[in-house]
């Protein structure tokens, strides 16, 4: 399955020099379209178009009134400011089409990437699932339960983690935790997803920077 | 002041994880003795600890001699007086507040008042399971991981009225056993449950909001983060009717509602989806192998 990319600024999922990016085809050849940072084209020539997301959603960009079948939002998954990982979430809606999920479920399995398909809510997979238990653990750190070291090793051994939540959020950034989670706050208004206080501060000390 | 342990009992060393400190405390040169009601559990617990240790002897990890003297310092009874010899004895009972106090008092009156009770509870508080028994200065958490013969972890916890000089003597015992242990507060679920029994709530909510498919879900935590296994594969694993009654012992005591039971949950473990124990979870299991995933 070939694909070109239109790109306009820097990517998230495939960074400067990325294969992914080397190995597109001319637009004019592809079977499916990559935006990144880019509005896809009015005309759909193409069989899909994969929009990339950041902690949008999907009808961000395509709304909620019948939005095409061949759209899709994509996101390979990073924390923070660690390499993206191999993961791509890829981002569907009720209507569409699987022929064109099974196109776009190509172009990225066959760049070595793992797939996994994910309706469009906020945080999409892992962010909806993880940034919680990285909030409960800067409370609980806050709260003594143990030491910052101490609750890492017990994820690392008790539950075979390569890391512990505390090291990787603060090695993704506290202040992009900030960020994902109070965008989640701001969709799901529940107290999980609330930052805790450490990205709080983490957050207004770089905005005082 | 600390005190020096020489011999071990575990109550409810008739159950997996019993059986699995049991082996903890012989191997590291403990005598160990195994308390449970029933014979035939122990005998069975005392079978699958043999065919453990002969494992251990074929693989060369293990010298013969060295195993047939581990299995000398491997004792049963079925009479809890005879744990009247022990200097720490370990509860790994069923996860009932009321039924440990009730051990930890009948304890109380068989084991001199040196011996040093432990609690392997995942759940339950340490200072209201030493309400029990008249030497809460002696009490403390040990909370093993399954299996405990192969896991290091454990979580040590002592409760509001635990002495210094039993957290260094249990601490001391644990290194000696080689395990590794981490100290915690005296909080549901310590570290690991109180991170692990949300977090495997979120991702079955997850399936109930349609954000992905189980095995959606699992590919992207394990591609994502690099987990060994996926959160649905892992309550499969542990079972949907214990993942409802770990909720069901946390969201009483801290009313976090991701603690909650979700309501998935219970309609899956009221249809017999009870994971792979039952041959169908969020995945289907069928000759050991899984489908759905």
């Amino acid at each position: 399955m070939s694909y070109a990319i239109l790109q306009q600024g820097a990517s998230r999922s495939f960074l400067d020099g990325d294969p992914f990016l080397a190995k597109a085809s001319p637009a004019d050849d592809a079977d499916v379209l990559v935006c990144i940072g880019a509005a896809p084209p009015g005309n759909q020539a193409y069989k899909a178009i994969a929009i990339e997301l950041d902690k949008e959603c999907l009808a961000d960009h395509v709304g909620f009134d019948a939005p095409p079948a061949n759209v899709f939002g994509f996101a390979r998954y990073r924390n923070g400011s660690d390499a993206p990982s191999r993961l791509v979430e890829l981002v569907r809606l009720p209507n569409s089409d699987p022929d064109a999920l099974k196109a776009v479920r190509q172009v990225f399995e066959a760049a070595g990437l793992a797939v996994s398909v994910c309706a469009d809510h906020a945080g999409r997979i892992i962010d909806r699932l993880v940034r919680p238990k990285y909030n409960a653990a800067l409370r609980l750190l806050d709260e003594g339960l143990a030491t910052q070291a101490d609750m890492d090793l017990t994820c690392r051994l008790g539950l075979g983690y390569p890391d512990g939540p505390i090291e990787r959020v603060i090695r993704g950034g506290l202040a992009d935790h900030f960020a994902v989670t109070s965008a989640l706050f701001e969709t799901f208004g529940a107290s999980a997803y609330a930052p805790a206080r450490q990205a709080v501060i983490a957050a207004r000390r770089e905005k005082r920077k | 002041m600390t005190s020096t342990i020489r011999t071990v009992g575990v109550c409810g060393a008739g159950g997996t994880m019993g059986a699995g400190i049991a082996i903890v405390a012989a191997r590291a040169g403990f005598r160990a003795i195994s308390y449970d009601v029933g014979q035939d559990r122990l005998d069975s617990a005392r079978a699958q600890t043999a065919a453990f240790f002969d494992k251990s002897v074929e693989r060369g990890k293990l010298p013969a001699e060295e195993r047939d003297a581990i299995m000398a310092r491997s004792e049963t009874t079925t009479d809890l007086a005879e744990l009247g010899e022990c200097d720490l004895v370990i509860e790994a009972i069923f996860e009932d507040l009321q039924v440990k106090r009730k051990l930890l008092g009948q304890l109380d009156a068989v084991c001199p008042p040196e011996t040093i009770f432990a609690s392997n509870t995942s759940t339950l508080s340490i200072t209201e399971i030493a309400a029990g028994c008249s030497r809460p200065d002696r009490v403390i958490g040990l909370h093993f991981c399954l299996p405990a013969q192969l896991m290091k972890l454990i979580e040590v916890s002592p409760g509001l009225l635990t002495s210094e000089a039993t957290l260094e003597t249990a601490w001391a015992w644990t290194e000696k056993c080689g395990q590794m242990p981490v100290k915690t507060q005296d909080r549901p679920g310590f570290i690991l449950n109180a991170l692990l029994v949300p977090f495997n709530n979120d991702c079955i909510r997850a399936v109930e909001a349609g954000v992905a498919e189980p095995a959606d879900i699992d590919r992207a935590i394990k591609a994502g983060l690099g987990y060994k296994m996926g959160p649905l594969e892992l309550i499969d694993l542990i079972g949907l009717d214990t993942q409802v009654r770990l909720c069901e012992a946390f969201y009483p005591v801290t009313l976090d509602p991701r603690s909650a039971t979700p309501p998935l949950l219970r309609r899956m473990v009221a249809a017999g989806q009870l994971g792979r124990k039952s041959g169908r979870g969020f995945f289907a299991y069928e000759g050991g192998k899984m489908f759905g995933a």
